[in-house]
């Protein structure tokens, strides 16, 4: 069990951003985080790296307790957060080797290589970051997440930014990647979901509406689109003006 | 880039006082002696050791990249250290190429090597454990705001009253009771006093508490974000 969260919550001051979610990720598939915007989920994925702490409840990766063992998580998990942060004055490489020296891995050349293959950073390596398009950077906030090898994948909205040609790649590759590893996404883009994910987790305001496999998902709502499924579950309390 | 800047601006202001400026030549003084190399250094190190530190940790925090740090095996400690060593480093570095005026100083003696060396190579002691000091300010007001601008400015402030405020303090009539131990919590006093080249434990010990005091506060500042 890669991932465990059981009844977690969040309060900033008097608003609850996780109102006791519970879930379970596992590896060989990749587990889609699905929400509208300000559901939490990207609350969840601080609280599963250890960047802030809960208020009630608990979370395991790897069989390592988040508040107790926060070193041990950080150690096995690759995480890209949502706004893909990056030392834009470093060099493609030389982030990435800045990268392998806090993971400590040996043979950091090969790995780089090896990461910018992967990621298909070959022609931009030696540029510095501010020089990158938006889709390259994203490219290698992915890379640094992957750096490390590690058993779990986090990321928070991967192919933001992407153009349909590089989403495809970035796809396949966390496909490939979810095969040996756990791997939890979180987006607001339908069609990845339905490419990517084979399970799927819907939250709305902190509380989760939905925890399924795609296939059942669908097959309970009556083969609606997982959109249609989506506004359906979380739009109750939206009103709009048409 | 700024490192550059700032490395170079400290040779070069150091370089006119000691050897264009009339009032503070030493080649117009005309004793062999550094003095006002190591008297003018703490003020200038007032304003550019924030210029180094101002954005350490509070660019980290406005860009998001802090987050990237922390969700790495990486403890608070490894962090600050880090950054510490870094700024640390560049104070260095802007102080290495100096040795030229004392090389200087040594080749135009009266006789050659007419420098009080041992006062020297005390006062340059003297001027790293200031440095360091002044570099724990500047990495603590950098954990306290995302804006570079309030880091700088606050970190000027502290610096200077860390080195000359307490003295200052001291000579108030009202604070007469205590004044040995204001002008003793004061910079000043012991950078003078190491720079005599007698190395006194107090004055060591002072230096690293003042340091490790202030490390430790943004350490504790930076896991606020836990509780």
């Amino acid at each position: 069990m890669s991932i465990l969260v059981d009844e977690l919550c969040k309060t900033y001051g008097e608003q609850k951003a996780l109102d006791g979610i519970s879930f379970r990720a596992m590896p060989g598939s990749v587990l889609g985080f699905l929400g509208p915007n300000g559901a939490g989920k990207s609350t969840t994925m601080k609280i599963l790296t250890g960047y802030i702490p809960q208020t009630s409840g608990r979370a395991e990766v790897c069989g390592f307790d988040v508040s107790t063992h926060s070193m041990e998580v950080r150690r096995h998990i690759g995480y890209l957060p949502e706004h893909n942060p990056l030392y834009l004055d470093m060099y493609v490489r030389e982030a990435l080797g800045f990268i392998g020296a806090i993971h400590q891995s040996e043979n950091k050349a090969k790995r780089i290589d090896e990461v910018i293959e992967l990621c298909g950073l070959g022609q931009e390596q030696n540029k510095k970051i501010s020089a990158l398009s938006k889709g390259y950077r994203q490219r290698v906030g992915l890379a640094q997440a992957i750096f490390s090898d590690p058993k779990v994948l986090i990321l928070d909205e991967p192919t933001s930014g992407l153009d349909p040609n590089q989403v495809i790649g970035i796809r396949s590759l966390i496909r490939d990647l979810a095969k040996t590893r756990t791997v939890i996404l979180s987006t607001h883009i339908m069609q990845e979901v339905e490419a990517v994910c084979e399970n799927v987790i819907i939250i709305d305001q902190g509380k989760i509406v939905a925890d399924d496999k795609l296939a059942d998902l669908r097959l309970k709502h009556q083969n609606k689109s997982l959109e249609d499924i989506f506004i359906a579950l979380t739009s109750s309390h939206v009103s709009l003006p048409y | 880039m700024v490192a550059y800047v700032i490395v170079g601006v400290f040779l070069l202001v150091t370089g006119l006082f000691l050897w264009v400026f009339p009032e503070s030549s030493i080649l117009d003084y005309g004793y062999a002696g550094l003095d006002s190399f190591f008297n003018v250094s703490p003020y200038l190190f007032m304003f550019l050791i924030p210029a180094v530190t101002m954005r350490s940790l509070a660019e980290e925090q406005k860009d998001g990249t802090f987050e990237l740090l922390a969700t790495r095996p990486l403890s608070d400690w490894d962090i600050v250290l880090a950054k510490f060593l870094a700024s640390l480093a560049i104070v260095v570095l802007a102080l290495l190429p100096t040795i030229v005026y004392y090389i200087t100083v040594y080749q135009l003696g009266v006789t050659k090597g007419n420098v009080d060396t041992g006062a020297v190579i005390g006062s340059y002691l003297g001027l790293i454990f200031l440095g360091a000091a002044f570099t724990s300010i500047g990495l603590f007001t950098s954990s306290l705001s995302k804006n570079q601008i309030i880091a700088f400015t606050f970190a000027v402030f502290l610096s200077y009253f860390a080195f000359s405020g307490f003295d200052s303090m001291s000579s108030l009539l009202s604070m007469q009771r205590i004044a040995g131990i204001l002008t003793g919590l004061g910079i000043s006093e012991h950078y003078q006093s190491i720079s005599r080249g007698v190395l006194d434990t107090r004055d060591l010990i002072y230096f690293m508490s003042f340091t490790a005091l202030f490390l430790l506060i943004t350490k504790t500042i930076l896991g606020g974000r836990k509780w």
